[in-house]
């Protein structure tokens, strides 16, 4: 029902000729070519290659998409004064560490740091494992209605979680989990997402010969998922635990509901800073840009495997 | 990774069952072992699926349930345990609350300037980016960067920028002859500034769904269409256009959720609940918070809940019945 890892790459293969132009000539010979097959999906293109308006084009949103961020560095740098005149600064001042520090201790950023990495981890732990776990079943094992319970897993990505805010608002009144860490992150530790993304990467990247080999052996289901389906699934496990820590740093709606500023995670201390918590304007950027820093810096390091995984987790049509 | 890794699928699997009736080993530790791997190989997949789905039961489907019940009772966010029958008063309350209505009509003209032009542009980005480039790590890394920074940071910035007096916005407006604009107090400005950090951030992310999609259209088809003498945009609208249909609807879909359930933006750009002084860009998301948490009526705001919830399984069949129309069709 959905194009496969395998299907594109055949297609890439497929598509590997200098474009439409050439395409009377090449016809369909370079399929057979096994040295264009190993390129990956990435360059596949439509072979065309961009011309100048494109770069363009292309160069402005690239602009439009950072620049709000390093404008607020920029206003983080400065202070409350030269944030009220114009023109506005377009360069960096030297306030930005007093200013962080100023945003640290007055609006609780960094409990609030410590408190939301402790969070979004274990999130993404628990999501990966999960979702591993169900993905393996789903791709690999055969049970009673799998496919009912598959697309029950699907139909339930059309639930938002937002609309349940009120009973578990009930609920923890009632554990007296007000301001718990623990409230924010059990009704966010499985997600639907991940589950097809799993299964989505072992249908094509396990071998099940590889799975009846070992049950040959004797080995029992956990033996297996230990020692043949998690060292296979580990890329996607990695792709996957770094979407769901970027979703989870940003969990907005239920953690303002269930924590107050004694206790925030980055998000509700965002929301203590626009709510007029500090007056200055530059300690609020200094905070949003520190609660902005972390993710940043993964997506520097990792931007490349992150862009994959939505890529990936993408083509579900 | 080789195809041939990748090929064994369906057919395999079939045959690769293990045969558990081998016949020439009858000895009974054998025999006990291989029961138990029969056990384990019947019941080890519903405990592999099983934690999502409790999970799934307990903080989302339970929840959900609840909030129907919930909404039939008058429930103080005071002593929240305590609930007394009303039956379908909060929803009838609802429907006279004119600012119910208006917060519909917010949710509905910002989800539609929100997802419109941003759908619209990543489709035109993926295009763009689906030509032969130089650093296309590195647009789409960058592109994708909104979608890092949360909702918090965004709108707090953005009301930086938007800001009327000293905002860069209308610095740049001011260059071109265009007075101070007051953003945050005019309907259709504060609607127009919300609309954007939604744009902004998801921009990025619809571009790379689209982008992946247009990777995955055979290229005979646009070798054909190239035979056939269209040029690049008769290509694009015939070919990658038509390709893309599944992919269109599913970020639609998407977004439509994301559009109806709109909250932080709203709330973070006026810093307050009630989404401007006359509740100009206050969205059904922002009236449920409003009414559960600064009015204490946890009925209304579940009343509020299934509201929203109604309306996005309505989305979803007008969706599902395009879908289907167009599958006919084509």
């Amino acid at each position: 029902m959905l194009p496969t890892t395998a299907q594109r790459r055949t297609r890439t293969a497929a598509g590997a000729t200098d474009g439409p132009s050439t395409a009377t000539t090449g016809g369909k010979t370079p399929k057979a070519d096994p040295r264009r097959s190993t390129r990956k999906a990435g360059s596949a293109g439509r072979h065309l290659h961009a011309g100048r308006i494109t770069y363009g084009i292309l160069l402005l949103f690239t602009a439009g998409s950072l620049f709000p961020l390093i404008w607020t560095a920029i206003a983080a740098s400065r202070n409350n004064q030269r944030l009220a005149e114009t023109p506005p600064p377009f360069w960096f001042g030297g306030n930005l560490f007093s200013n962080m520090t100023t945003a640290w201790q007055d609006a609780n950023m960094g409990k609030a740091l410590l408190n939301t990495t402790f969070v979004a981890g274990s999130i993404a732990l628990s999501t990966v494992l999960f979702a591993t776990l169900a993905g393996y079943a789903f791709a690999k094992l055969r049970f009673r209605a799998k496919n009912l319970l598959l697309m029950m897993v699907i139909g339930t990505m059309m639930v938002p979680p937002q609309l349940s805010v009120v009973p578990l608002f009930m609920a923890i009144a009632e554990l007296e989990w007000t301001n718990q860490l623990q409230a924010v992150i059990l009704p966010m530790m499985v997600n639907a997402f991940g589950v097809f993304f799993m299964r989505q990467y072992l249908v094509n990247a396990l071998p099940t010969e590889l799975i009846e080999a070992a049950r040959v052996d004797g080995a029992h289901s956990l033996r297996i998922v230990w020692h043949v389906v998690f060292p296979v699934a580990r890329p996607a496990m990695a792709v996957l635990g770094m979407l769901t820590f970027v979703l989870a740093w940003n969990e907005f709606f239920w953690p303002i509901i269930a924590l107050t500023q004694d206790n925030p995670t980055v998000q509700v201390a965002l929301t203590g800073l626009g709510r007029g918590y500090i007056p200055d304007e530059s300690v609020i950027m200094a905070g949003a840009l520190l609660g902005t820093l972390p993710l940043l810096l993964a997506f520097t390091l990792f931007g490349k495997q992150i862009v994959g995984g939505v890529m990936q987790g993408a083509v579900k049509g | 990774m080789t195809s041939s890794r990748t090929e064994p699928l369906p057919g395999v699997r079939e045959a690769g069952r293990p045969a558990p009736a081998d016949g020439d080993r009858e000895r009974s530790p054998e025999r006990r072992g291989r029961r138990r791997h029969r056990w384990d190989a019947r019941w080890s997949p519903y405990a592999f699926i099983a934690p999502f789905f409790v999970f799934f039961a307990a903080f989302g489907l339970f929840p959900l349930l609840y909030t129907g019940w919930a909404s039939l009772h008058k429930v103080s966010l005071h002593d929240p345990t305590h609930m007394e029958w009303v039956g379908m008063r909060n929803f009838s309350r609802l429907l006279e609350d004119d600012f119910f209505w208006n917060a519909l009509q917010n949710t509905f003209t910002i989800g539609v300037m929100s997802t419109v032009p941003q759908l619209l542009m990543a489709l035109g980005l993926a295009h763009l980016l689906n030509y032969k480039l130089r650093g296309s790590t590195f647009f789409r890394v960058a592109m994708l960067t909104p979608y890092a920074t949360s909702v918090a940071a965004a709108t707090l910035v953005f009301t930086m920028l938007y800001g009327r007096d000293y905002g860069m916005i209308n610095w740049g407006l001011g260059l071109v002859g265009i007075d101070n604009i007051d953003w945050e107090n005019g309907t259709w400005t504060s609607q127009l500034a919300v609309s954007s950090i939604v744009i902004w951030r998801w921009t990025g992310y619809n571009t790379l769904i689209y982008l992946a999609a247009m990777q995955a259209v055979p290229d005979d088809l646009y070798e054909s269409a190239a035979l056939d003498g269209a040029n690049r945009w008769q290509q694009f609208l015939h070919v990658t256009i038509p390709s893309l249909r599944p992919t269109i609807l599913f970020t639609v879909v998407v977004s439509t959720i994301g559009a109806t359930q709109l909250f932080g933006e709203p709330l973070l750009f006026g810093g307050s609940q009630t989404g401007g002084g006359s509740h100009q860009y206050q969205t059904l998301g922002l009236y449920l918070y409003e009414q559960g948490w600064f009015d204490f009526q946890l009925g209304r705001a579940s009343a509020i809940a299934w509201t929203m919830f109604l309306i996005l399984i309505v989305i979803g069949l007008v969706n599902w019945l395009i879908a289907r129309r167009l599958n006919k069709t084509h």
